[in-house]
């Protein structure tokens, strides 16, 4: 057992939902609240001083994400991001169309504040996927180009059953067809770079091991964009976790060769295995298009709840699409749109720390979870 | 009417999965060629049948409304 190992963390695979802070972000964030308290607006020294370590977070989740420095600015957290992208994207256009463009299994995000636009009088225009979860580009930039769009949005992977989305071929597309591209990067930013000709750009820094009230929205230059809302307070300035943010993003390039390569490794393992040893189920998502640390399947005849339930029980942490384990009727938008089965649906994403070991003794304990919960039910 | 269900089972009031392990149940309830409805009224029903199907190498004929609730249509193939 290693001493810096948070507590809890061998069986812990819901690092999409949450994950314990990137050691390099937590030593970033005690110094910054030593260095980086005061408001860097202000004339001050104290002020100067914190405004030149925005500055360098900055700079520094600019360099990484691609983008010019004064392209970037820092959002209360991944959501706000993509709602000030794509709010202040669509009313930028709002004379050329009010046509929101989105795939079917984008964030609920992106649906809900493209829905609050359709409530204002906008239209929304839902891109199906094939059944791993990918958009055809072509059909999505013909959906793009017709009448009256303001701004199009598409992942660059999906949250819960990680494809990767043709993001660059989509936005050349878009680009012909003088459209907005808004690409929300949270859950691959760090892992992977972020595809070329992006218009808008948001992530959430808690998806790389960042603080979790850390979003990132870049708008490239050109790109017509005004801040929804009340405009007098340009962002964000809490600078010590904008600093961690950067920290763990830095950190998380750094590393990423290495980590992908072993997580991809154990993904892989999981899916094939879970494939192999458990009768009648749905391992869901690209099997090799992917992000490299999250796999999601479905166990026919299991209620997701109680297999959540019983995995937490034998010490694992997963996730669940199912619709009993949200306060809803309605299973995951995601699952839905693929046809995928959505009851009995597991998500396992890995931590940089998740061990061999920890995926061995997940896989020895699946298949009797699930005959057991099967049993209960008489199947 | 070759589509018409030689046995409906009523699942409405149901959660999944068990509309679908109704229809697991009985499936053999009907001949090889025949069709089988359920009737449910948990949205997620709506993904679940047609899933089901294709785990289970079973045809899903298609859905109509049923009151409130809706009427799944399944061949059953094997």
């Amino acid at each position: 057992m290693s001493d810096s190992a948070p507590p809890g963390c061998a069986g812990y695979f819901d690092a999409a939902s949450a994950q314990p802070l990137h050691p390099a972000a937590r030593e970033v964030l005690l110094s910054a609240y030593d260095e980086g308290w005061a408001d860097p607006r202000a004339l001050h020294s104290p002020g100067r001083r914190s405004r030149m370590l925005l500055d360098n977070a900055r700079e520094v989740v600019a360099t990484l994400l691609r983008a010019r420095p004064d392209e970037v600015s820092f959002r209360a957290g991944g959501t706000a991001a993509v709602h000030a992208g794509l709010l202040g994207t669509a009313q930028a256009r709002s004379r050329v169309g009010r046509t929101v463009v989105h795939s079917a299994v984008e964030h609920s995000a992106v649906l809900h504040a493209a829905r609050w636009l359709e409530e204002q009088g906008g239209k929304n225009r839902s891109v199906p996927v094939d059944a791993t979860g990918r958009v055809e580009p072509d059909e999505f930039v013909a959906a793009a180009a017709g009448e009256g769009v303001a701004v199009a949005c598409l992942q660059q992977a999906n949250h819960e059953v990680a494809t990767l989305q043709p993001v660059a071929e989509v936005a050349t597309g878009c680009r012909d067809a003088g459209v907005p591209l808004l690409v929300d990067a949270s859950h691959a930013a760090g892992r992977l770079d972020p595809p070329e000709g992006w218009s808008v750009l948001t992530a959430g820094a808690d998806t790389w091991g960042g603080p979790r009230g850390v979003g990132i929205l870049a708008v490239r230059k050109g790109v017509r964009w005004r801040e929804p809302g009340p405009a007098d307070e340009r962002g964000y300035a809490d600078v010590p976790t904008a600093l961690a943010a950067a920290a763990a993003l830095q950190a998380v390039v750094a590393e990423r060769d290495e980590v992908n390569a072993r997580q991809h490794a154990l993904v892989e393992r999981i899916r094939s295995r879970v494939a192999a040893t458990v009768p009648d189920v749905d391992v869901v998502g690209a099997p090799t298009d992917r992000l490299p640390h999250l796999v999601t399947f479905s166990c026919l005849h299991v209620q997701g709840e109680a297999l959540v339930t019983e995995l937490d029980r034998h010490g694992f942490n997963v996730a669940s699409g199912s619709a009993c384990t949200a306060d809803t009727l309605e299973p995951s938008h995601v699952l839905a749109a693929m046809g995928a089965l959505t009851h009995g649906n597991i998500r396992l994403s890995l931590t940089a720390d998740t061990t061999e070991d920890d995926v061995e003794r997940f896989l020895a304990v699946l298949p009797d979870v699930v005959a057991g919960l099967r049993g209960r039910a008489g199947m | 009417m070759a589509d018409e269900p030689t046995l409906v089972l009523d699942c409405t009031g149901m959660r999944c999965p068990l509309p679908v392990i109704e229809l697991t149940r009985h499936l053999e309830d009907v001949a090889v060629d025949e069709v089988i409805g359920v009737v449910a009224d948990d949205p997620a029903a709506k993904s679940d049948v047609p899933a089901w199907c294709r785990l289970r190498g079973q045809e899903f004929v298609g859905a109509q409304r049923h009151g409130s609730a809706r009427l799944y249509l399944v061949r059953r193939l094997t």
